[in-house]
């Protein structure tokens, strides 16, 4: 196989062509709009469909009812755009169908910016629509990455019946690197026995998120729920670098994981014995791979482009047993290597308490970089 | 009672309506409404390729009530969740079954961009001027001083702003093939709505874009009214406000012999 160089939000359009896409709905919206622009060349001259929606929540509905015939459908976004997702989305995952969906995050809240940022992590992992559900959340940290787990999103959605969201940031989507393109999959010829087609020689179907009585919605949820104990049983995906004799680790999700590798290997050559841990599926989220890991180290730091978002999920896991410190950048910001690099030795150097307050105490000192002449204070 | 050889059937369930009591208010239009689409879809012989979507409203379990395969929408969104349906499976026949307060407030780009797009999709409109499930508020097409339950003192078109006549918005779009308006207040006007929602059926057999029938329908226990006045508040306020006409028709199915 060849190594191409691929555009970030190409790439995973034509990973979705190559798993089979049959259907893509989409808005335009900064940092993603490469991938429907990429879409409404690709698909139509492959025969499939390719529709620009007038705003994210109709592209979110058209996929909805697309996604009930059984075909492999998908849409994309940025922040923005997958908040007013988030209505369909709900009735999606209350309507069990499989979707994909990548939001390709910016800097926020409200309109905010264009820059890269993980500010969505808990609008897509905690929550967003109504209801108890979960959806599958995979976060690449390279373009040949977010490929792979394009491809792998749609198996998922369609083991599981719900919906998987890759959750990337501006920088993959907008970045070029070499990419090895997974094998062109043929076409479905057969679909589901829950596909809503038209009733030709069988008994009608519907597909509903509706449950009027409160005990079938009951009954539905603990299904959905049992689904998910499942799918945390099955599908939590991690990388570690460099972690076997690690006294300390670094633990960051996508490009902040990225970054955070550079200031391990970095710090590395240092001497200090530092690894990297970082979470591919964020959910379902590696609970019991970082509470072994707490185990293990001496204290662990928290990297992200938000202002600690995932970091609850680590405290969660970590449960006071060794300090945990946190360094995020936010609005947009990325952090660079050296900057991670001096947290790692203040790690080292000077752990907080176990149970210490690692957000309170990253603002307090992140206040300098804010505003480093006290200016504003 | 015996049948006898001589008897003749002369008015039956249509097949593509199932055969289950409906939830809808005694005298209410929702009923006759389903019934001619029902109709319609069994003379086409289009039941095993229809694909209805049905809306968030009174009307929220038509899905219970047609023989045919169905989803359900979010309040508003049927004519995008039709448009996913019908762009993947274009040779079925896609409806949405949608009430006012669900297709011209909360789901109004919807629509509008479905019929922009001369998206081939038939809709069924249900205007009775009023949110009927959830108990009678002002809708977008509730009348100048007509009193619910969200405008108490009758709706006061300086605040609360005009009726919206869909069918004269949407037939302004080169998109749509078909677009009328009829009512369902008594015998002839249904016979009349029948045949429109036929020929909204051929408009998308035929391919020819976007197809809405509008239906003047009642909702007595809302209004307050008895059934058979419900029907004469129909005659006598609402079609004088929401003339019954012919808004938009493709010249092909204006010369179809059905």
């Amino acid at each position: 196989m060849t190594r191409e160089l691929w555009e970030g939000n190409q790439a995973m359009a034509e990973a979705a062509v190559r798993a089979g896409v049959e259907a893509y709905f989409g808005y335009p919206i900064t940092p993603q709009t490469e991938v429907l622009e990429y879409m409404s060349r690709r698909l139509p001259e492959l025969g499939r469909t390719f529709l620009q929606a007038e705003s994210e929540l109709a592209a979110i509905n058209m996929v909805y009812g697309a996604a009930c015939t059984g075909a492999r459908v998908m849409s994309s976004s940025s922040s923005p755009g997958v908040s007013l997702m988030m209505e369909g989305l709900s009735y999606i995952a209350g309507t069990e169908v499989p979707v994909v969906l990548i939001d390709v995050v910016r800097g926020g809240p409200g309109l905010g910016n264009i820059a890269p940022s993980q500010g969505d992590y808990n609008q897509i992992v905690h929550g967003g629509g109504h209801g108890d559900y979960h959806p599958i959340v995979l976060a690449p940290s390279s373009v040949q990455e977010a490929v792979e787990l394009v491809v792998l999103s749609f198996d998922l959605a369609e083991k599981y019946r719900c919906i998987t969201i890759v959750l990337a940031d501006g920088s993959i989507g907008q970045m070029m690197e070499p990419v090895e393109m997974p094998p062109m999959q043929s076409m479905r010829k057969e679909y589901p026995d829950w596909a809503v087609r038209g009733a030709i020689g069988r008994e009608r179907r519907f597909l509903s998120s509706i449950y009027i009585d409160p005990n079938d919605e009951e009954v539905m949820n603990y299904r959905l729920m049992c689904q998910w104990q499942e799918i945390e049983a099955n599908e939590v995906r991690y990388k570690t670098y460099q972690l076997e004799d690690a006294e300390y680790a670094v633990i960051g999700f996508g490009t902040a994981g990225r970054v955070a590798l550079s200031a391990v290997r970095a710090a590395r050559d240092e001497g200090i014995r530092v690894g990297l841990f970082r979470p591919v599926s964020l959910s379902p989220y590696p609970l019991a791979e970082i509470e072994a890991l707490s185990r293990q180290v001496k204290g662990l730091l928290v990297v992200e482009m938000n202002a600690g978002q995932m970091l609850d999920d680590v405290l969660r896991a970590v449960k006071g047993r060794v300090p945990v410190e946190f360094y995020g950048r936010m609005g947009g910001v990325m952090p660079f290597p050296d900057e991670i690099q001096s947290e790692i030795h203040r790690l080292v150097d000077a752990p907080l308490e176990p149970n210490g307050d690692p957000r309170r105490s990253w603002l307090k000192r992140f206040a300098h970089v804010i505003d480093p002449d006290g200016t504003h204070n | 009672m015996v049948m006898t050889d001589t008897a003749q059937l002369v008015y039956q369930r249509p097949e593509s309506l199932a055969d289950v009591p409906t939830h809808y208010c005694p005298g209410c239009t929702h009923g006759v409404a389903h019934r001619l689409v029902a109709e319609v879809l069994d003379e086409m012989n289009l039941r095993e390729r229809a694909i209805g979507v049905a809306p968030v409203g009174c009307s929220v379990f038509a899905y219970n009530y047609f023989d045919c395969d169905f989803v359900e929408a979010a309040h508003g969104r049927a004519p995008a969740m039709a448009t996913g349906v019908k762009r993947v499976l274009p040779d079925r026949t896609v409806f949405t079954y949608q009430g006012d307060g669900d297709l011209a407030a909360i789901g109004m780009a919807e629509i509008v961009h479905a019929a922009g797009r001369g998206e081939n999709i038939t809709v069924i409109f249900i205007n009775n001027a009023i949110f009927g499930m959830t108990g009678g508020q002002m809708a977008p097409t509730t009348l100048p001083g007509q009193t619910t339950t969200s405008s108490p003192l009758g709706r006061d078109v300086e605040q609360m702003g005009f009726p919206l006549r869909m069918c004269e918005i949407l037939s302004t779009l080169d998109g749509t093939g078909y677009v009328v308006r009829r009512s369902l207040h008594d015998p002839k006007n249904i016979r009349m709505a029948k045949k429109a929602i036929r020929l909204a059926f051929e408009t998308q057999a035929r391919g020819l874009g976007f197809s809405m029938v509008e239906l003047l329908s009642s909702c007595p226990t809302n209004w307050g009214l008895t059934p058979l006045d419900a029907l004469r508040w129909i005659e006598e306020h609402m079609v004088p406000y929401y003339p019954l006409q012919d808004f938009k028709v493709n010249p092909e199915i204006a010369a179809a012999r059905i």
